[in-house]
């Protein structure tokens, strides 16, 4: 039974990270019908950005969480402007083209990514720094560290701040409308572009707070980082409902909860194979995924 | 576009035959010279590594090592009247990339002999190209018995897994006195596959139990699923035989999860990145490796001091024994190039199948009917400080 709850446990921090890239996914499908492989790249670069801020801040704070703070949205912010460029460079410019045009495009980059990091940030994995000291957390015969849990509380406030600013504010709102209709909502004076703009911009940053609370736990990052959890990321956004929030949350844990219990209970050398199988079966039950609404497309 | 023409067939069949004749005139010279055998005063050989990558330590230690005893033996005066002539190539820890670059070798750069790999799964990727041209390679640490298995052309210069498997598994019997050991394996990886079927062979004859066996794969960060498991089992220690960045973080992640039992392993775990990354967690730890850099025998108090002196100003003082190990290759095949009298590839083979009794600096060097070297093991005990500051302490050495 602790066995049971520690895996649980484990499930729901490794869903927690998924869910957090899968964001990233979701809003950008949502806006623009695209699928941004070179997100999971935005990811690693998250991990790399605070990999050479934590040099410089660390111990600059009066505390190791405002340390860690500090390196976090620092770092967001720096994904963030890369996002930007993305979509004003690499994206904007064929809006109107072909949905495979962007496609390819998008795959295109992210090997962009994964290589120049290669060239610049070295081929070798690198070990992020300890920013908060551990301590060991006995919950009965379960077993956490503070590390853990401030991941997976900042994890959660993250998603909550995201759902406030999507359901609350009128930028949410705009967003909203952008995903529902965009030549609608450019009729209705949104500035499409800028909300297209805004949404790659948040989910580039929830992809680097995805990239730092992994580093946190587990200090191992190297340019490929990204490929794998992308990939796995996008299957969680899928496996939700991709385009909705809710779902790409819910996607995360239960793909991060199938990894572990497979790993942990069956067997680890079938953990991916299991995971992905699955994505199939839900999708050959609900094709548009856990939460996704059926669309009918229009020819 | 260059050729404008509207025709369905741009480009005339004349050029196309030019283009032809242009592209394969270099492999004709080439095959040429190879029958003329080179007039030059140099003797290629070519080192293919993990240089970046996973297990980029492995490579760039060994790349030190071959370095550090090719430029001795040109400066003793070469081989046969010849200076050695060493060329490397990046195989970034990936076995199709090690195919890639040992052909290229091979073929393109017309080495005489292969140096290379550490890892297994890489070697083993590598030595069918060396086999079918002929050409003789050495592997410098790769210790899975397959290795030399794909032919008489590939040698190597350590020990192999049979033995480092019941090397641990005495340790954890006889020293340790570990009655149930859960062992935690990289599935994608010849060598730990390999490694931890002897392991778990020997411990069971030695009346060990493996509580529980189970396996990750190269390149997951996440572990804490199988720690989980293997905790629930509640074993005196772990066998873990990966390498050094996955120890690193299982360690680290064991220790996360209230796990603190020894943690064991064998020569992959040799690496000074091993303790940046998993740091005081993988105190007292044990694992077994090629040579310890304590060992007081004369020729290695020399190569240790040497090393020193050459890498003062980086950051790699100490040798540690994958690049032992690349000095030791490079100076048997330089001796058996010297008996052989010869750089035909055929006699270096022949003149390496007999080295007996070379004493290099991990120790006296035998090869035996398959090619593989006999020597004893050490084990090392890791000690790392706060500041990943960490150094290996000798605890024993085992002899075939």
């Amino acid at each position: 039974m602790e066995s049971f709850l520690q895996q649980l446990i484990n499930g729901i921090s490794l869903g927690s990270i998924y869910a957090l890239v899968a964001l990233g996914y979701t809003m950008v499908y949502g806006v623009l019908r695209l699928i941004n492989f070179a997100h999971g790249d935005v990811y690693m670069l998250g991990a790399y950005f605070g990999f050479y801020l934590s040099r410089v801040i660390q111990g600059r704070t009066p505390s190791h969480l405002l340390d860690a703070a500090a390196v976090m949205l620092l770092s967001m912010l720096g994904c963030a402007v890369c996002g930007l460029a993305m979509e004003r460079f690499a994206y904007r410019p064929v809006r109107k083209a072909s949905r495979l045009t962007m496609l390819i495009i998008a795959i295109g980059l992210s090997l962009l990514i994964e290589n120049a990091s290669q060239l610049i940030f070295g081929a070798n994995p690198k070990f992020f720094p300890q920013l908060i000291p551990e301590t060991h957390i006995q919950l009965g015969g379960l077993m956490l560290t503070n590390q853990q849990v401030i991941v997976l509380l900042t994890a959660v406030t993250l998603m909550v701040l995201l759902n406030l600013f999507i359901y609350r504010s009128r930028t949410g709102k705009a967003m909203r409308a952008v995903s529902f209709n965009l030549d609608a909502a450019k009729l209705m004076g949104i500035d499409t572009d800028r909300i297209i703009a805004l949404t790659f911009a948040l989910g580039s940053a929830l992809a680097a707070a995805g990239g730092i609370l992994v580093s946190i736990n587990i200090p191992g990052i190297d340019p490929l980082m990204g490929v794998m959890t992308g990939l796995k990321a996008f299957v969680a956004a899928v496996l939700g409902g991709i385009g909705n929030i809710f779902g790409a949350v819910l996607g995360g844990l239960i793909l991060g909860l199938a990894e572990v219990m497979v790993a942990g209970y069956g067997s680890s050398t079938y953990r991916d194979a299991i995971a992905f199988l699955i994505l199939i079966v839900i999708l050959l039950f609900k094709p548009s995924g856990l939460l996704g609404k059926g669309q009918v497309e229009k020819v | 576009m260059l050729n404008t023409g509207k025709t369905s067939f741009p480009v005339h069949p004349l050029t196309l035959l030019t283009a032809c004749l242009l592209a394969m005139a270099p492999a004709l010279t080439g095959c040429n010279k190879k029958a003329d055998a080179p007039a030059s005063n140099e003797i290629l050989i070519g080192h293919y590594g993990s240089l970046t990558g996973a297990t980029a330590t492995f490579g760039q230690s060994a790349q030190m090592g071959i370095e550090m005893a090719v430029d001795a033996i040109n400066a003793s005066g070469g081989v046969l009247g010849k200076q050695l002539k060493l060329l490397v190539e990046d195989d970034q820890g990936k076995p199709e990339e090690a195919q890639t670059v040992a052909t290229k070798l091979i073929n393109k750069d017309r080495v005489v002999a292969l140096l290379g790999e550490i890892a297994s799964s890489n070697s083993l990727a590598a030595a069918p190209v060396a086999q079918s041209n002929r050409i003789p390679m050495i592997s410098p640490g790769s210790t899975n018995p397959k290795v030399t298995q794909v032919g008489d052309y590939i040698f190597r210069v350590c020990f192999i897994d049979p033995f480092q498997g019941l090397v641990m598994a005495k340790f954890a019997t006889n020293t340790l006195k570990l009655k149930n050991v859960a062992v935690l394996r990289d599935i994608k990886s010849d060598y730990s596959v390999g490694l931890a079927n002897f392991f778990v062979e020997n411990f069971a004859k030695l009346g060990g139990t493996v509580v529980t066996d189970i396996s990750y794969s190269a390149g997951d960060k996440d572990f804490t699923a199988q720690l989980t498991a293997i905790k629930a089992k509640h074993p005196d220690g772990i066998f873990i035989p990966g390498y050094y960045t996955e120890v690193g973080l299982i360690a680290l992640q064991a220790r996360k999860l209230g796990i603190t039992v020894t943690l064991m392993g064998g020569d992959g775990w040799d690496s000074s990145d091993l303790w940046k990354i998993g740091g005081a967690a993988l105190n007292g730890c044990y694992y077994s490796n090629h040579y310890s850099v304590d060992d007081p025998n004369p020729i290695l108090r020399k190569f240790v001091a040497d090393f020193k002196e050459r890498h003062k100003n980086t950051a790699d003082t100490i040798p540690d024994a994958m690049a032992a190990l690349g000095y030791d290759a490079a100076l048997i095949l330089a001796d058996a190039m010297k008996r052989a009298n010869s750089t035909q590839p055929d006699s270096v083979r022949m003149a390496l199948a007999q080295t007996k009794g070379f004493m290099g600096v991990t120790g006296s060097i035998s090869l035996d009917e398959h090619r593989d070297a006999i020597k004893p093991a050490v084990v090392l005990e890791v000690k790392v400080d706060d500041k990943g500051n960490g150094r290996n302490v000798f605890k024993e050495t085992v002899s075939p």
